[in-house]
């Protein structure tokens, strides 16, 4: 058996730069989970079974190894380690059924963690997000860099995590690297 | 101006794309006798109204819902916001 390690898109050193560090995490699978007409309670139920709870507007329910986050009115985004959860889309797709669309989303993002004392002026310089006054699992989609992203407040105070269009990570790296030069 | 977003509270404009009248929502019937003169005004003739109008609003750099949004042409001001899949509902629509 060979022990691949997953392809990350761009495959950098983590970066520290002042107080702040910045770190592709290659180690998430993705699958978004989109309710078909009708069928919402159901979704509402089976998401509650995966996470415990299913995730409110604009919240994160931060829980292993699956997780999820309420992306648009019935869909919602789920994430779990790569490691053991490679096929995610596949596994969503056998407890959903019909009730949902499930859509492997794993190739379509790109994930950084930020962290740091600095983080939050950081975050501040990249996007429209009240960042200070967001808690634990607070989730916004908003635009960085023009790109579209998600920013996730994770449980520690100084992190947060940033989902971004793959096929942007060079950009969107520039980015937070340029904002994190610009506070040191 | 500030939309102030049915689910996600008060919200920047930017965040937000024009999409048009919201009459759109109401698409004529292809099969009906009169389609051809119902498309002709359904995809070119607007209305241009100084006062109250509803229009769509994608809130592209957010979570992506499309709004019926009821806004002063003249003052800007908004006195209504609603999530258009719950207006086209509301007309008997996507059942």
């Amino acid at each position: 058996m060979h022990d691949l390690t997953p392809t990350p898109a761009l495959g950098y050193e983590a970066q520290t730069i002042g107080t702040v560090t910045i770190t592709e995490n290659s180690g998430v699978a993705l699958a978004s989970v989109a309710a078909r007409t009708g069928h919402s309670d159901t979704c509402t139920a089976e998401l509650t079974s995966l996470l415990g709870a299913a995730p409110r507007v604009g919240r994160a329910v931060l829980h292993d190894p699956e997780a999820g986050f309420w992306m648009g009115p019935d869909q919602w985004m789920i994430g779990a380690p790569m490691a053991t959860h490679e096929d995610l889309a596949d596994q969503l797709k056998a407890r959903f059924g019909t009730a949902a669309s499930i859509t492997e989303q794993s190739g379509a993002w790109v994930v950084f963690d930020v962290t740091g004392d600095a983080m939050p002026d950081m975050c501040e310089l990249l996007c429209n997000v009240a960042i200070r006054r967001m808690t634990a699992g607070d989730v916004q989609r908003t635009v960085i860099h023009q790109l579209g992203c998600f920013v996730i407040r994770r449980a520690s105070d100084d992190h947060i995590r940033i989902l971004g269009p793959r096929a942007s990570a060079g950009t969107l790296h520039h980015a937070l690297i340029t904002a994190a030069k610009s506070i040191a | 101006m500030i939309i102030d977003h049915p689910l996600l509270g008060p919200r920047d404009s930017s965040e937000f794309t024009y999409m048009g009248d919201a009459a759109l929502i109401d698409r004529p019937d292809p099969e009906a006798e009169d389609a051809a003169q119902a498309f002709y005004e359904y995809a070119y003739l607007r209305d241009n109204p100084a006062g109250w109008h509803r229009e769509l609003w994608f809130h592209e750099a957010g979570d992506r819902s499309w709004l019926v949004v009821t806004r002063n042409t003249l003052t800007h001001e908004i006195s209504k916001v609603e999530l258009a899949r719950d207006v086209a509902r509301s007309r008997g629509r996507s059942r």
